[in-house]
């Protein structure tokens, strides 16, 4: 049967991963490529890398920095971060990205899904939705790193952006992100509910219990974490050995 | 000297692919590897790899642009017998024909058609995202060392009905079987990705590159 993934995320600005990470018997924790082979290496399902400073000029240390990861990984590498069109899709993919994440241009033009995933396939668009609880049972986008609500309702452009043609929704609660809360389950429920594609809960994992709750009662296919990996809370293997002893099917080997 | 060739068709990133069929080859002795969207390198290939991302119409037009490549491709495999792997689009092409977006022929290598993935359980969802566990159901040279249970990565909404059960190698469990490995004589075929397949995928790499079928 299909196996929950575990997602270990690395905030990169400008080649670097942002806020270093803290594992053992690595030489330059700062570096993302070295963090993503060590993941690759305990287990890590995928790897994600978001580019929380993207701008034009800093494009090429991205691209240069996802074609040397791609080299030594051998699970599934998606980037996020600055994705504007179908052309910036092209080039990551090149690069060696195996996903590609939109976020705020899925936003304001939606076709651009279409375009992307009408040329490279669904199976490698990634839409990222950065969504504020606005009232209880009701989730807005936000974009712009949360700052700048949008009017939409999170749950309506999940269902839009899945008949666009995007292959996955990666879910990030902004009212939880950061807070080692937990995942905001309702908001996650509600988004898996209302599509066919998978579902990656993100924003607000602090603990293991967050992760098993994340699929059990949010109803995501993966989990996504950041903080509780880099700073050596758990490793990869302790959080997969935990979801496995919750009764998820979890790839152990 | 050894030479696989990786079909560069401009159907997908073949970086990843490339350096891990590069470190396998170089961990078996396996010679060289390239990357190439031209007849001649498949025509001195003695081993070819295709690979394949998106859809399977736009997959078969990219590969039918490229002058002379198919039937150089065919002529390597079906009358010189050299070892061919299709990997995701690469293995579905290798079916009688494809239903995706109409009907599109595919290389009638293996008897078959590709249909649309439709889970019997509706909290399934589609696409088929992430690793799945094989079931292996007949031995094969390039599945050496590796067994039902382990591990690979799967992502397709799209999957292999193989119409001779003889050709199926692999399938996978997703509220019924889903079709992983097919093959016959000289070819064979994942719907998984190998080279993002961890252990798993570099043995099927390391297996396929010192393959003497």
């Amino acid at each position: 049967m299909l196996k929950t993934r575990l997602i270990p995320c690395l905030d990169v600005a400008d080649g670097r991963v942002v806020k270093g990470v803290n594992f053992v018997n690595l030489v330059d924790a700062g570096d993302p490529v070295a963090v993503a082979k060590a993941y690759d290496r305990a287990g890590a399902d995928e790897i994600t890398f978001l580019d929380i400073h993207a701008t034009h000029e800093n494009r090429g240390t991205m691209f240069d920095l996802v074609t040397r990861t791609a080299e030594q990984i051998y699970v599934p590498l998606t980037v996020g971060g600055g994705v504007r069109s179908h052309e910036d899709v092209r080039a990551l993919l090149l690069a060696g990205a195996d996903k590609v994440s939109f976020n705020s241009a899925a936003v304001a033009d939606p076709d651009v899904v279409a375009a992307s995933a009408d040329r490279f396939g669904s199976q490698c668009i990634v839409v990222a939705i950065d969504a504020k609880t606005v009232s209880p049972g009701k989730w807005e986008i936000f974009t712009h790193g949360g700052r700048k609500p949008t009017g939409i309702d999170a749950v309506e452009f999940a269902r839009l952006v899945e008949a666009k043609g995007a292959g996955e929704i990666l879910l990030t609660s902004m009212d939880r992100d950061g807070t080692k809360d937990g995942y905001n389950l309702p908001l996650t429920r509600a988004i898996s509910d209302a599509v066919g594609i998978p579902v990656i809960a993100s924003g607000g994992a602090g603990n293991l219990d967050h992760l098993v709750d994340g699929i059990k009662k949010g109803g995501a296919s993966a989990v996504l974490a950041a903080s509780i990996f880099h700073f050596g809370t758990y490793t990869i293997g302790e959080a997969k050995a935990h979801m496995a002893a919750a009764g998820i099917a979890m790839r152990l080997e | 000297m050894s030479l696989t060739v990786l079909v560069d068709y401009d159907s997908g990133n073949l970086h990843s692919a490339e350096k891990a069929f590069q470190r396998m080859a170089g961990e078996t002795g396996a010679g060289e590897v390239i990357v190439s969207a031209r007849p001649e390198d498949v025509a001195r290939a003695t081993r070819i790899v295709l690979p394949g991302d998106g859809a399977f119409p736009a997959c078969r037009r990219a590969l039918d642009a490229v002058p002379g490549l198919f039937a150089a491709i065919e002529e390597a495999v079906l009358h010189n017998g050299r070892p061919f792997l299709g990997i995701c689009i690469g293995m579905q092409m290798l079916a009688t024909r494809g239903l995706e977006y109409g009907e599109t022929a595919g290389f009638d290598w293996i008897g078959g058609e590709v249909t649309r993935i439709a889970p019997q359980d509706p909290a399934l969802k589609v696409p088929h995202m992430g690793w799945n566990d094989l079931q292996i159901h007949k031995a094969h040279p390039v599945m050496t060392g590796v067994k039902s249970g382990d591990h690979a990565y799967f992502v397709h909404s799209w999957q292999f009905r193989t119409a001779n059960a003889p050709d199926l190698i692999a399938s996978v469990d997703y509220a019924g079987p889903v079709t992983a490995i097919v093959g016959r004589d000289n070819i064979i075929g994942t719907q998984f990705h190998p080279e993002k397949s961890a252990a798993t995928g570099l043995r099927i790499i390391a297996n396929f590159l010192t393959w003497r079928p």
